[in-house]
């Protein structure tokens, strides 16, 4: 029997599915316990595990993260909230010194099984501080995996599967999805790290996205198929591991390429994305690759401003258009 | 900048509480246990000589801290803990590691960066580790070690399996943030870890006197509402018997504890430092309190070495690190196609077929 949760419940069902399993897991951040998390990711679960298991951290975000790191090497497997990914720069040092490297200096003797949840996007008027996309800094640093769910669905099996993962592991909630529904199976499942999900099939370009971008880049191909356009939406799920072969089979198809992403673009996800799979696909493209990322900006906080610089669902459109009839045009 | 090189002169015995005096006569330390002392402390200093001619022959590269000067705290440290207790280590862990019973072979052939060392050569000096022995690891940012140490503890009280870890940090460090943080964390939570503040007088060439906002980093504790301690670093068994009753006191669910060991480094920050921070006259007060020879005389004094008994013992570990040099030069490197091992649990990530 399938239920309808949000984004938010699938989160917390999650947590409590591995957490009823596993009495290694423990989860550790700020306001997480009674309040249950400022975006309520932990409802409920300070109550029927308690405090040793439900840790209220101070404010002290690096050493929170390295003493999670410290729980993970000695036998427990912490999973640590963020409140904001724009805090996470505080502990950089942990996760990019020791979480992500830890296995490796130690010539493969130990391992960090931790999970950090986090939240970054804009689009709430949150502005510079508290509306980052960050995700980009992970991918970059090898030892890390970066998963970053768009669906309550997708959340709940891809959190279940990192929490088992013992691996460090960055996973990365949009703030604009907490409350959107989705219908979930009762049944215990999980996703495997790595695999995207073709979003929906189409025949005319592949539009790869994640996260939030993914729901823009559908109700872009919902109004491009009234056009006559079919766009195949993928999305990734995580961008380390990468689901290379999904794109690559998905442009054979289509012959045309577009990657959207909310981060900034420059050095960006979209270069990344690309560099794995272009000499895979240049044979098969009809036209130049294309990246609609955020623009190199700090989110600003009026929404005219902030929605000029986050890809909208109309420069979607505008951007598939044109790359469509630049090609009617060169026939 | 201030650089007052008078008072790197750590005046311990002016420091020295009188808690400190009552427990060091009310220890009794067994004669087998204080020859261990003299043994681990010789094993150190060898090492770390060796290491150096190493270095300048090429064999060793990169960033290599030495400990001489410094082994009695961390000899006196970990003689207080069980086997599979923990340490965390600093960029200077060659001493903690042979401290917590690190063999020597693994370690030198770690530093000449072969696979046969105990971390297959790709930690080298700064990532020296061995979780067997409840090492888990050095590490190569200044500060990054006490949330870690911080972390081990939180999980020995979850699981409720008695263990103990101990945070080594410099003077240096306790001006990071981390040090604040973690004195916080484990007040709060109530942990079984025990700070062990390495004050050797100086963070590379700045003196602590200068970088610290007071005159003992002890002094730092009491806002943390944990118990700051002053120990005098260069006596062996006055470090492990404030260290022991630390152990005792935090097994018993006393707040945790953060001892300050006043120590020196004879050597300069890296092999080659010209040194211009400080003189010869400081160094040479500093070796006239010498761990290791003090100890030996005190030994001989107490009838429990003799000249004839030290010299066998330090004829017997020469040998043993003249073993593991050799062993570590006959050793392979890892080849090169295994670099990128080691990264993830499992290598297979990327989904290309
Ligand atoms: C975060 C960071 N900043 C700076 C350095 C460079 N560095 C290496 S050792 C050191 C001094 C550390 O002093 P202390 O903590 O007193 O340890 P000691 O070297 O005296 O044993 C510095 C500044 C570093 N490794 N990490
Ligand atoms: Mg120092």
């Amino acid at each position: 029997m399938d239920k309808v949760t949000t984004y938010s419940e699938a989160i917390r069902d999650a947590l409590d599915e591995e957490m009823s399993i596993d009495n290694k897991i423990i989860l550790m951040g700020e306001d997480i316990g009674l309040q249950g998390g400022v975006f309520g990711t932990s409802r409920g679960l300070y109550e029927k595990y308690g405090a040793s298991r439900v840790m209220d951290t101070p404010i002290s975000e690096n050493s929170f993260v390295g003493a999670a790191i410290g729980a993970a090497l000695t036998g427990l497997r912490p999973v640590v909230e963020i409140m904001y990914i724009d805090f996470i720069t505080l502990a950089m040092d942990q996760i990019v010194n020791q979480a992500a490297k830890i296995k490796y200096m130690f010539g493969g003797k130990a391992k960090v099984p931790i999970v950090i949840r986090t939240q970054g996007g804009g689009g709430k008027g949150n502005a510079s501080h508290h509306s980052q996309s960050l995700e980009v800094f992970f991918c970059h640093i090898p030892g890390l995996k970066v998963v970053m769910p768009s669906t309550p669905y997708d959340a709940k099996g891809l959190l279940k599967s990192s929490i088992r993962d013992d691996n460090a592991i960055i996973f990365i909630e949009h703030k604009l999805l907490y409350n959107i529904t989705g219908s979930i199976p009762d049944s215990n499942y999980t996703i495997p790290l790595g695999k995207a999900d073709i979003k929906k099939e189409g025949e005319d370009i592949s539009v790869v996205s994640i996260s939030y971008m993914v729901n823009k880049a559908l109700s872009a191909a919902a109004s491009l198929e009234d056009e006559g356009i079919s766009p195949e939406v993928i999305d990734l799920r995580s961008l380390y591991p990468l689901d290379i072969d999904t794109i690559i089979s998905s442009v054979k198809k289509t012959n045309h390429l577009l990657i959207v992403h909310e981060s900034c673009s420059r050095a960006g996800t979209g270069a990344y994305i690309l560099k794995e799979v272009l000499p895979d696909i240049f044979d098969y493209l009809d036209s130049p690759p294309v990246i609609l990322g955020g623009l190199d900006s700090p989110i600003p906080y009026s929404y005219v401003l902030e929605s000029a610089i986050i890809p909208s669902e109309e420069k979607i459109v505008n951007t598939i258009k044109k790359i469509m009839h630049n090609l009617i045009k060169n026939k | 900048m201030d650089n007052n090189k008078t008072t790197a002169n750590n005046k311990v015995n002016k420091q020295k509480s009188s808690k400190e005096k009552k427990d060091s006569k009310s220890e009794k330390i067994p004669d087998n246990l204080k020859l261990l002392f003299l043994e681990k402390m010789y094993t150190i200093r060898k090492f770390e000589e060796k290491v150096k001619e190493l270095f300048s022959l090429g064999l060793i590269r990169g960033s290599t801290h030495v400990y001489i000067g410094e082994e009695a705290v961390a000899v006196g440290a970990c003689s207080a803990l069980a086997s599979d207790d923990y340490i965390v280590s600093t960029h200077r862990g060659h001493g903690h590691c042979i401290a917590k019973g690190a063999e020597l072979r693994p370690m030198m052939a770690e530093l000449l960066g072969k696979e046969t060392g105990c971390c297959k050569g790709k930690g080298g000096s700064m990532h020296i580790a061995d979780f067997d022995k409840g090492i888990l690891g050095a590490v190569g940012i200044v500060g990054a070690g006490l949330p870690i140490a911080v972390g081990a503890a939180l999980s020995s009280k979850y699981l409720n399996n008695g263990k103990i870890t101990i945070s080594f940090f410099g003077d240096g460090a306790s001006n990071q943030g981390t040090f604040h943080e973690c004195l916080n964390l484990a007040s709060i939570w109530k942990l079984p870890i025990i700070f062990v503040c390495e004050n050797n007088c100086y963070a590379i060439t700045v003196p602590a006197s200068y970088s610290t906002s007071c005159t003992n980093i002890a002094d730092r504790a009491p806002g943390y509402n944990i118990e700051g301690i002053i120990t005098d670093g260069s006596d062996v068994e006055k470090v492990y018997i404030a260290v022991k009753k630390a152990v005792d006191n935090v097994k018993n669910g006393s707040r945790t504890v953060l001892i300050e060991a006043k120590t020196y480094r004879y050597e300069g920050h890296w092999i080659g430092d010209p040194q211009v921070y400080r003189s010869k006259e400081e160094i040479d007060y500093w070796k006239t309190k010498d761990p290791i020879n003090n100890y030996k005389k005190k030994l001989i004094n107490e009838k429990i070495i003799t000249e004839n008994s030290y010299t066998l013992m330090t004829d017997k570990v020469d040998k043993l690190i003249e073993d593991a040099v050799e062993f570590a030069k006959n050793s392979k490197f890892l080849s090169a196609d295994k670099a990128l091992d080691d990264i993830y649990t499992s290598n297979d990530f990327m989904f290309r077929s």
